[in-house]
């Protein structure tokens, strides 16, 4: 007990002296899941706008596989693309192994499902109502996704924020495929799983408080967002 | 290449009129909704749709604007069959308005978006379409925050927008109180008198008696009578349209 208070006020020491150490890893963690959430949405909202929009073979199969993906266990998105990346891997040619990228791809793969799947039920709702009266106005089936895109993205905005939860709280996939070396790969969370196993508990705890002030923040955001929607009816 | 530019001038300006909906049948599992429904639209009409909940009014509406595909039956413009063209020259009001979550102005820019206008047209149509439905002072509030009488005279004002030569109506005050109806009859009339055709669908015997000019009564997806207003209200022919009009008719 005294070692955690110990280790507690340690932390808050290194959070408000501005270590330089500890905010470098926190600057890379946001840059990797920012890049990642920003790639996810270019694939997965028109992705799950066409799948919520539009008849065709196969519809019903690809929203199973988009909630299905949503769980994806961090570890084995990790494990394969290390597979694919490494040396002998198909993609070793890259040389992405242990790199900032590789991990943004890791990310991207864990949040695409997720924005895909949450936009597909978002649009396939208001495409219900919006349907007949875009049909009579004659408008298109690329701006009939843009209109839809657009006046569900409050909604959008809401899934996108709980894919950026996702991935800058996740460690399996990053680990494997960044490699947590000091100073080019370490995000909070490896720095965490690291140095707590290495016994530096007050760094990482210093990481812990900052992604449980940003679990805070992500989620004020949402609820935030909510409340405007909702205050002029657009939600 | 003048020859061309002439032939699309003329496609595109091709007859609408008279609309002919010939023998139309729309089957919903195998339940004959709409029954061998034939109507006839003139233009400059201000044809209204009238009949007991149920007997496919709404049905017929969409069929004749497109949204639905008869089962068996056609709709002819001028003689042809629709094409793509069409749509274009039409617009409809739905009974409950499908308002864009947006603003009110940015709603009619949204129609105004689907034509070919210059910015300075655009604008132009905007103030005037927003004064005509009196909605100027209410221009940057979202849409779906306005009362119902607001939110319809924006759909009407959003389908005019379109500049459409015929304006398909879907009960469009079946849900507001009698001064909001009597706005939007006013901007019904008002379309109708800068040249537009009307097709009005409507239970409402007094708006039908205030705005028809035609009356086509609809009973279990048929036609049973159509005639001019002043004919069908004086003397209807049909034992359906007596008994409507006397209160006594069930579907």
């Amino acid at each position: 007990m005294q070692d955690f208070a110990e280790s507690l006020a340690l932390a808050w020491r290194l959070i408000l002296a501005g270590d330089a150490d500890l905010w470098a890893i926190v600057a890379l963690s946001l840059q990797v899941s920012l890049s990642a959430v920003v790639l996810a949405c270019l694939i997965g909202l028109p992705l799950g706008a066409v799948v919520g929009a539009f008849r065709f073979p196969g519809r019903g199969l690809l929203g199973v596989v988009f909630n299905a993906l949503m769980g994806l266990p961090p570890v084995v998105v990790g494990l394969v693309l290390y597979l694919l990346l490494s040396r002998a891997g198909p993609l070793g040619e890259l040389g992405l192994l242990y790199t900032p990228t590789a991990m943004v791809l890791a990310q991207t793969v864990l949040v695409t499902p997720i924005v895909a799947a949450l936009c597909r039920q978002v649009v396939e709702d208001l495409h219900l109502e919006y349907d007949e009266q875009l049909r009579s106005l004659g408008v298109g089936p690329l701006a009939t996704l843009a209109t839809l895109l657009w006046d569900a993205r409050y909604s959008l905005l809401t899934a996108a924020l709980a894919g950026f939860g996702r991935a800058i709280a996740e460690v399996g996939a990053v680990i494997i495929v960044g490699g947590n070396i000091n100073h080019v790969t370490r995000v909070m969370t490896t720095t965490i799983a690291l140095e707590t196993s290495k016994g530096n508990l007050a760094l990482a705890l210093a990481l812990g408080l900052i992604l449980i002030g940003l679990a805070l923040i992500v989620n004020g955001a949402v609820m935030a967002l909510r409340h405007t929607a909702r205050g002029a009816a657009y939600a | 290449m003048l020859d061309l530019g002439m032939g699309v001038a003329l496609e595109s300006e091709r007859a609408l009129f008279p609309l002919h909906a010939e023998e139309l049948v729309l089957e919903v599992r195998g339940k004959r909704l709409i029954d061998r429904l034939s109507l006839t639209v003139a233009e400059g009409a201000l044809q209204v749709i009238l009949g007991p909940n149920g007997a496919g009014k709404s049905l017929c509406l969409r069929l004749l604007h497109g949204l639905l595909r008869p089962t068996a039956g056609r709709v002819l413009w001028g003689g042809r069959p629709a094409d793509a063209g069409l749509r274009r020259r039409q617009a409809m009001v739905f009974q409950r308005p499908v308002l864009l979550r947006r603003s009110v102005a940015a709603n009619i820019r949204y129609a105004l978006g689907l034509r070919a206008l210059s910015r300075g047209e655009r604008r132009e149509r905007l103030e005037s379409l927003l004064a005509l439905a009196n909605l100027q002072e209410l221009a940057g509030q979202p849409a779906r925050r306005l009362s119902g009488g607001e939110q319809q005279r924006l759909a009407l004002a959003r389908a005019l927008a379109l500049a459409p030569e015929i304006l398909f109506l879907d009960e469009p005050t079946a849900s507001l109180d009698p001064a909001a109806t009597l706005a939007i009859e006013a901007l019904i009339r008002e379309a109708h008198r800068a040249g537009t055709t009307v097709v009005l669908v409507t239970h409402d015997l007094g708006q039908a008696r205030r705005l028809a000019g035609e009356v086509a009564f609809l009973y279990r997806g048929r036609v049973a009578e159509s005639a001019p207003a002043g004919r069908f209200f004086e003397a209807p022919a049909s034992a359906e349209a007596r008994a409507f009009l006397a209160g006594r008719l069930v579907v």
